[in-house]
């Protein structure tokens, strides 16, 4: 807690603002690109913000390098990533507690309980279930709907099923995925490089084919289970749960491929490489998100 | 690093620097002020007379939105967020923000995210116009275009807001002096570090809230859409599980202002300091599980109802407790009345009456007469004007001999005070009956029974209105012109870390730490 003698306060740097302006850029490219406009800024705000962020990165890593950062400064960089952490937690919590509304209050209600403003009149005939296959839309308007629920269901197929069953290898490759990291941290912290290596190798490995997986069952979703982001709250909250858990994977993916690059260029020390745990913290982090999307998304039905 | 700031523009991009970017923050801040206060005014030179005057009723819609938005999160937020920058490493010791660099980021991001939001005005279909609060489905099914634009300024508000506050809570944790514990940091420095806190667990919440509105609107989800066995009511709790904590966002810095003034001009130490962090942190607790109380009439069981009652009742525990701490500082203290100190007793009456129409709005049955009418708006600007806005107008006159060095004319500041309360309650208070005799808000054209107390309430506007400029006046003439001080203390009673360095302050302060006892 106390302050040392010097606490590293950086000179002017041009990169702040430029970040400003990327995200600017991509914000209203966003806008402009979701109503039907050009990609264009987007895809230029992309590029500041990559250019941006590839700097600011070298810089934080030269610095470190050239032993400008005291053992107080890493600290603010622990705190900083353990509070940027927790507001990914919120961020999922939102979409958790959305899901849990819904199956738990508005579908019953939906459905006529507890007489809630006369929805059994306005949504007449529609029974609430979880996997929502035929939603209120359809339960009055039936062919005619606009929000036609899915043809069949991501949940879990039987236990005669199971060994076909996609979510299940998704855990068994993100659950491992975990545990190679951890040994890769504790060949790290042993001096065994050789070890480390390979294990972060492995970890981004399976993470790469976790994404497969998901894109494959994202493919097979689409095509023949007519499950898609219009089939009424079950198609909503099953792509907009496992899809942001997903880009959160390839960001983590991508961390830890730098982390391996930076590791063969023979970054780290047994005893400094916050880079490589603040990326395998993330790691654990989308882990124990995956395992809540297991349960709650894929299993209790 | 032992130099000055750099020349010219680039000293303002690229600085590093805690009081660069809290002196960026505070006139950004002050011209959003401004900007959102026009809004207001054009809403109530409207609402001056009954039937349509000057405006049409969609853009008066877009007002009152775009009023809300630019209040909330352009001006009430940035400024505490600059007085943080330049307060918190002064009071704390430190050499500056644990993440100087980041810190730039996040004040450079506002400026891009509200030219977007203010842009949408002149787009076609105009700016958003679905109220602050932005409820599903006038926010999705019946937007405007402009709508788009709307949620990706709030996604880049918030990552501002997110950086913003993990680096106040990294320097708060991590760079306090040493013999700085936690028990011994100033109220200030205590209440930022729980809104930091506040912040970074809601603001994710706002961002998937408008990213489940940009979802349904573009890509045909049903988050909000009952048809596809979503529900708009799931809108509303996700907006106020973030927006009851907001308000605790903007009133706990202000609470931590008025715990420095109220001593410093009663030349008595704060009363209770325990008492107030513990007040502090049990209200930001409370603020998690009270959110409903602004959906009673959704449709709610009434176990649901009962509870966040009785819930929300509680908080009045806790903000009582800072308030009769506040009045016993003041007890048998050494009073003097200069402008700070104005501003600051005038918080405490006024945040009180505000709290109290508070829990006349907690009462679940009693709401059912209240809601969604002038009486909330009355209460609502009771608590953000009179609270957040005058002690952040209180922390402008008492710290800036110290940004500055140079002494702002108290007569001027006492006449912008007296004007400013009077322009305020003439404003608002009237409000209160308009709401309980039934006018709903959000309207742009009213009942004739509603004429007078709506024109008295317009004359009190303008009021206020005018004394903001007198204020920017003030401060532009102090920081050219003022009278030079020169002691480190400004104020005789005035304690803390900040008072203890050069006036006005240097560029670098604290390159090593100071000792505290």
């Amino acid at each position: 807690m106390s302050t040392e003698s010097s606490y590293y306060v950086p000179e002017q740097s041009k990169l702040p603002v430029l970040a400003a302006l990327g995200m600017g850029l991509m914000a209203y490219g966003a806008g402009s690109w979701v109503q039907g406009g050009s990609a264009l800024v987007l895809l230029a705000g992309a590029l500041v913000m990559v250019f941006t962020l590839y700097n600011w990165f070298s810089t934080v890593i030269h610095e470190n390098m050239a032993g400008m950062n005291s053992a107080q400064l890493k600290r603010s960089y622990v705190w900083g990533m353990s509070w940027f952490i927790f507001s990914e937690v919120m961020f999922f919590a939102c979409f958790f507690g959305a899901l849990f509304y819904v199956r738990v209050l508005a579908l019953p209600w939906l459905g006529g309980e507890g007489g809630h403003a006369g929805n059994d009149l306005l949504w007449e005939g529609f029974e609430p279930a979880w996997p929502l296959m035929t939603t209120p839309d359809m339960a009055v308007n039936g062919e005619n709907a606009q929000f036609m629920g899915p043809e069949q269901h991501m949940s879990f197929p039987g236990w005669a099923n199971l060994l076909g069953w996609l979510p299940l290898w998704n855990t068994i490759v993100l659950l491992s995925s975990s545990v190679t990291v951890h040994i890769a941290h504790t060949a790290l912290k042993n001096s065994n490089r050789a070890k480390f290596n390979l294990w972060l190798g492995i970890t981004v490995l399976l993470g790469a084919i976790f994404i497969v997986l998901q894109v494959e069952e994202y493919i097979h979703a689409y095509q023949h289970m007519g499950l898609t982001l219009e089939s009424g709250i079950y198609g909503t909250t099953f792509f907009m749960l496992t899809g942001f858990h997903g880009a959160h994977v390839t960001m983590g993916t991508i961390m830890l491929l730098i982390m391996f690059l930076r590791g063969l260029k023979g970054h780290f020390s047994p005893d400094d490489q916050f880079g490589f745990e603040a990326a395998s913290w993330y790691w654990h982090f989308v882990d124990v998100v995956w395992v809540g999307l297991f349960i709650f998304v894929y299993v209790l039905a | 690093m032992a130099h000055g700031p750099a020349k010219g523009i680039g000293r303002w991009l690229f600085t590093t620097n805690h009081k660069d970017i809290g002196t960026m923050y505070l006139w950004f801040s002050f011209a959003m002020f401004l900007l959102g206060g026009f809004f207001a005014m054009v809403i109530r030179a409207e609402l001056f007379q009954p039937g349509m005057q000057l405006v049409k009723p969609e853009f008066f819609n877009q007002m009152t939105t775009m009023h809300g938005l630019v209040m909330v999160f352009g001006a009430i937020m940035p400024v505490f967020v600059g007085l943080a920058n330049w307060m918190i490493p002064m009071m704390i010791g430190a050499p500056d923000m644990a993440l100087p660099r980041m810190n730039n980021l996040s004040f450079w991001i506002l400026p891009f995210a509200f030219l977007m939001l203010s842009s949408t005005l002149f787009m076609d279909g105009g700016a958003p116009n679905f109220g602050w609060t932005f409820y599903a489905p006038l926010s999705t099914t019946y937007a405007p275009d402009s709508v788009n634009f709307f949620i990706f300024a709030i996604h880049i508000m918030g990552a501002s807001s997110i950086m913003g506050s993990i680096n106040i809570i990294a320097t708060v944790l991590n760079l306090r002096a040493p013999g700085m514990t936690l028990m011994k940091m100033p109220m200030f420095v205590w209440t930022w570090l729980i809104t930091a806190f506040l912040l970074i667990a809601v603001m994710p919440v706002l961002a998937g809230a408008v990213t489940m509105m940009l979802m349904d609107i573009n890509f045909g989800t049903s988050f909000f859409n009952a048809a596809g066995g979503g529900d708009p009511v799931l809108f509303q709790h996700v907006f106020w599980f973030f927006g009851h904590p907001e308000v605790y966002i903007i009133i706990l810095p202000a609470f931590g202002v008025i715990s420095h003034i109220i001593p410093t001009f009663s030349r008595k130490p704060l009363f209770g300091y325990s008492s107030m962090v513990y007040a502090t942190a049990s209200i930001a607790f409370l603020s998690f599980i009270v959110w409903a109380h602004h959906m009673f009439l959704v449709g709610m069981p009434v176990g649901g109802q009962l509870y966040f009652m009785y819930a929300t009742m509680l908080i009045a525990v806790p903000t009582a407790a800072k308030v009769f701490n506040w009045i016993s500082t003041m007890f048998r203290g050494s009073l003097s009345y200069e402008t700070p100190m104005l501003f600051a007793i005038a918080f405490v009456i006024l945040f009180t009456i505000g709290g109290f129409t508070g829990l006349m709005l907690a009462i679940a049955p009693a709401d059912v007469q209240y809601h969604d009418t002038y009486f909330v708006v009355a209460h609502f600007h009771y608590v953000m004007v009179a609270g957040s806005l005058f002690s952040a107008t209180a922390a402008v006159y008492y710290w800036l001999p110290k940004w500055c060095g140079r002494m702002y004319n108290e007569t001027m500041g006492k006449v912008q005070f007296w004007i400013s309360f009077i322009g305020f309650n003439v404003t608002f208070f009237p409000q209160h009956f308009l709401g309980l005799a039934g006018m709903p808000r959000r309207y742009a054209d009213y009942a004739l029974q509603f004429s007078d107390w709506n024109m008295i309430s317009s004359i009190g506007a303008f009021i206020y209105g005018a004394a903001q400029l007198l204020f920017l006046f003030n401060v532009v003439r102090t920081i050219r012109s003022g009278k030079p001080v020169s002691e480190p203390k400004t104020w005789e009673g005035a304690e803390g870390l900040e008072w203890t360095v050069a006036t006005p302050a240097p560029y670098h302060t604290f390159s090593t730490a100071p000792v505290v006892k």
